[in-house]
């Protein structure tokens, strides 16, 4: 059998190919390890991704609340308003203070209200971000200045949602954990069946004084090839879904998915997913050959 | 001369069946030149799987090189199969590599040098005549061919002792004369010999040469015509 190109190379690379047939680029076990890479890029960017999210809303979270003035007067609801800011501007636990512009309250509506929100005596909002256990001080500020003011506690709302996300990360990432060791299975098992294909030649290499471990790095370089190629092939195509799905998410316009597109350093730790199969499919074959080997004589 | 082999009440039993090998008490001496013989059955193939260590005894002790190969930890085996070369009756060559690459299998083992290895492979093809047949993989070789290489790859590590099942098999007459003045060839310079052979006409090519004659799973001299009966422990 004349190697393939491709193999000649790979074989050259690596050096000597040894006793065993020079490995077939392609084959089924690069295969499925760049199915598994595929599976555990896109499971891990979105891990990553709700991570990101998860920690934005903790920061949104975190002291953020909306003061709302009720009043429907609309001369009461101004007067209340500009006291309520200047109040929570004197306060030492407020961070941030920002009133929201009537026409941007009025945005908020008109999708569902259109230009019927522009008779409505819509309230007045303040956007404030509080030091640790400011809510407290700010209604008691707020309670003689501004009686129809409403405090919004983001955390009440955004707590469910910042739960939900957290467990759909967890759960990502148990996905990458489960399909590494489906991965590690799989190596086991087909280096069972390489041992077996092999097994002549291994007796022989063994009454000719090979060690295991000479024996084992016959059977590593072959996995380490296979789960190299396989995970580089399953990374690229992995990435090159992820970047279509940022460019859907894009398009969503959605500050909460928008995080779900990775960044810099997240991209560099996918990056280390297909590495780390290379290094499962090498760790696990050369435990499963060394410990076939030691039931042999 | 010392004792380079020692077997001592030494039974090999397969499974739950009779002992294949039984009260198997024979020393080789180092530097000693031996034929193994024997009917078909006999056991022949058993004992030398003893020896090049394939296969432990069910009872009994095996001292090779004064060690005791029995109790013998498998970590330290493979130093001591280096020792020894290894003609198999099948051959076993490694399928996938070249006549080259098979000769030089040991030598790589050893961790010898590719430069070392090519120039000692090739003067070891040289000597078998499979020069030009050094590219070729065992498939498209000859049985002779195929025999040939297998002794190559089992003398090319100038082995302390060298075991080989019926290595004239295959071969012509000429050819055999040849591999048997490798082996006698091999003998001088200190490498204790052992064939196992139906062929009585090579037996005859090495006067020296002392006979075991396996019968039953016994080592045994029936009618008393072999040459220099092996010396056979208390």
């Amino acid at each position: 059998m004349i190697p393939r190109p491709l193999d000649r190379i790979v074989a050259r690379l690596l050096g000597r190919a040894g006793p065993l047939p020079q490995p077939r680029i392609a084959g089924p076990m690069a295969a499925l390890i760049a199915i598994m890479v595929f599976l555990s890029v896109l499971a891990g960017a979105a891990g990553l991704g709700l991570a990101g999210t998860s920690s934005a809303l903790d920061r949104q979270m975190a002291g953020r609340v909306t003061i709302q003035i009720v009043a429907a007067d609309p001369a009461v609801r101004a007067a209340e308003a500009a006291a309520a800011e200047a109040v929570v501007r004197r306060l030492p636990q407020a961070l941030s203070v920002a009133r929201v512009p009537d026409s941007e309250v009025a945005s908020l509506v008109q999708p569902w209200l259109g230009t019927l929100g522009n008779d409505l005596p819509l309230p007045a909002l303040i956007d404030v971000e509080l030091a640790d256990g400011g809510v407290p001080t700010l209604r008691r500020a707020l309670r003689p200045v501004a009686p129809s003011a409403l405090i919004d506690e983001h955390a009440r709302w955004l707590g469910p949602v910042n739960r939900l996300v957290s467990a759909l990360s967890g759960l990502a990432g148990a996905l990458v954990l489960l399909i590494g060791i489906a991965t590690a299975a799989t190596v086991v098992l087909a280096a069972r069946g390489a041992l077996d294909t092999h097994r002549g030649t291994v007796e022989v290499l063994h009454l000719l004084g090979a060690t295991d471990r000479q024996i084992a790095r016959l059977f590593e370089r072959r996995f380490a090839l296979d789960a190299l190629l396989g995970g580089v092939a399953g990374f690229l195509a992995g990435v090159a879904v992820l970047l279509m799905l940022g460019r859907l998410v894009v398009a969503v316009r959605s500050d909460l998915l928008g995080t779900t597109v990775s960044s810099g350093s997240g991209f560099a730790l996918l990056l280390t997913v297909p590495l780390a199969a290379a290094l499962v499919a090498t760790v696990s074959a050369r435990m499963t050959i060394l410990r076939v080997l030691r039931r042999m004589l | 001369m010392a004792d380079i082999v020692q077997f001592e009440n030494v039974g090999l039993r397969y499974g739950a069946g009779g002992e294949t090998l039984s009260d198997l008490s024979l020393s080789l001496e180092a530097g000693g030149f031996y034929f193994l013989t024997g009917p078909s059955g006999a056991g022949k193939t058993s004992m030398l799987k003893l020896l090049y260590v394939a296969q432990r005894p069910s009872r009994g002790v095996i001292r090779l090189f004064g060690e005791d190969v029995v109790t013998m930890p498998r970590a330290e085996l493979p130093a001591l199969r280096r020792r020894i070369g290894v003609v198999f009756q099948d051959f076993r060559l490694v399928p996938h590599l070249s006549a080259f690459d098979n000769v030089a299998l040991p030598l790589r083992l050893a961790g010898m040098d590719d430069d070392a290895v090519a120039a000692s492979v090739h003067e070891m093809l040289d000597w078998v005549g499979l020069t030009d047949r050094a590219a070729a993989r065992p498939a498209t070789l000859s049985g002779g061919e195929q025999q040939r290489v297998a002794i190559a790859r089992a003398v090319i590590a100038r082995p302390e002792l060298l075991i080989a099942d019926e290595p004239t098999g295959n071969v012509d007459p000429e050819m055999a004369n040849r591999l048997l003045h490798l082996f006698d060839g091999l003998n001088a310079l200190g490498t204790t010999v052992l064939i196992a052979t139906h062929d009585l006409h090579l037996m005859g090519h090495v006067p020296r040469a002392r006979t075991l004659r396996l019968a039953r799973g016994r080592v045994s001299d029936p009618v008393g015509a072999l040459r220099h009966p092996p010396r056979v422990r208390a």
